[in-house]
């Protein structure tokens, strides 16, 4: 059971509240395949995505973004129980898609890059923490029923 | 040369280098044989952090704030230190980190001659778990998101990163 502080409850739902999910999931989703170009081999039919400017402009990559930024939407509004909230999307990431657990902590380290990017300033120290330990969270959770 | 070696092959593994992927690629000619970065990456992420220079201390201090904040456990190197917020030997130890990396950006290519001292040090003296420097490094590129917005564009970031591992790793080199 993971414990949350007043702090970390109030700073994700604040942070996600002022977040456009449809500028950041496409960003984040393309800055991983871009930083880390090893990810793309679970997007073999997503068409170009032979260079960077290739990737930020790609319609798949930005739909498929906005999907993942929506879907981590869910967590945000069940903090006390990430775990059983992605239950099934960490079946389905594991047994039908096949994604090693380990690309999930690089798009989250894109996801906070992005976001540090948007809030400036204002993502703060304290704000970053927060904001990583919920992302953690989530990245145990759809690692969670690997086997 | 065996050290050189092992660093070109470790990130040849760790990085999947796709030929036209820049059209300036060039493979560096090195003496350290370390190619992983092109001419372009190269200038990129010398003018970033020569722009860091004036201000060390602030970012410096950001960096290792942010770190310690999310990875509590990089708390246990610093007993000896002050480490609130503000603190002059947060900001002091902070401009140190800031001015090494700094300076060896300047001359990428010759990365293990300038960081011998480093090495040494790291290795005999700090000791610490390798397994932090990723992590240090991964909140030195938050700061500069947060401080440079959407100029640090994803290929700036890819370029930044690739960086700051082959400087942690060559900083590890000497632990055993």
């Amino acid at each position: 059971m993971v414990e949350w502080t007043d702090f970390e409850r109030a700073t994700i739902q604040s942070v996600f509240e002022k977040m456009d999910y449809d500028d950041v999931g496409p960003a984040a989703l393309s800055r991983c395949l871009v930083v880390y170009p090893w990810t793309q081999r679970y997007f073999g039919n997503f068409g170009n995505l032979y260079n960077a400017a290739a990737i930020q402009g790609n319609p798949m990559v930005a739909a498929h973004g906005k999907t993942v930024l929506h879907g981590l939407d869910r967590a945000v509004k069940n903090m006390d129980d990430i775990k059983a909230t992605y239950a099934e999307l960490s079946v389905l990431h594991s047994e039908k898609l096949r994604v090693d657990p380990d690309n999930f902590r690089l798009l989250a380290d894109c996801l906070t890059i992005v976001v540090a990017a948007r809030m400036g300033a204002d993502f703060t120290a304290d704000v970053q923490g927060a904001f990583q330990k919920f992302l953690a969270v989530v990245v145990s959770s759809l690692g969670r029923q690997y086997h | 040369p065996g050290a050189e070696k092992w660093l070109t092959n470790t990130f040849t593994q760790t990085c999947a280098v796709r030929p036209s992927r820049h059209s300036t690629f060039t493979h560096s000619t090195s003496a350290t044989g370390y190619n992983m970065l092109t001419k372009h990456e190269k200038e990129l992420i010398a003018k970033i952090w020569d722009k860091m220079i004036p201000v060390a201390s602030d970012i410096g201090a950001e960096c290792l704030l942010r770190m310690m904040t999310t990875f509590p456990g990089t708390k246990t190197y610093f007993a000896h230190l002050d480490i609130r917020p503000g603190s002059p030997h947060l900001r002091s130890h902070g401009k140190k980190i800031v001015l090494a990396i700094a300076e060896c950006s300047k001359d990428i290519s010759s990365m293990m001659v300038t960081l011998a001292p480093l090495q040494t040090l790291h290795a005999y003296k700090l000791r610490i778990d390798p397994c932090n420097f990723k992590l240090l490094c991964h909140c030195i590129l938050v700061t500069l998101a947060a401080h440079m917005g959407d100029e640090f564009n994803p290929v700036a970031h890819a370029a930044m990163d690739k960086y700051l591992s082959a400087f942690a790793a060559v900083l590890a080199e000497k632990y055993r």
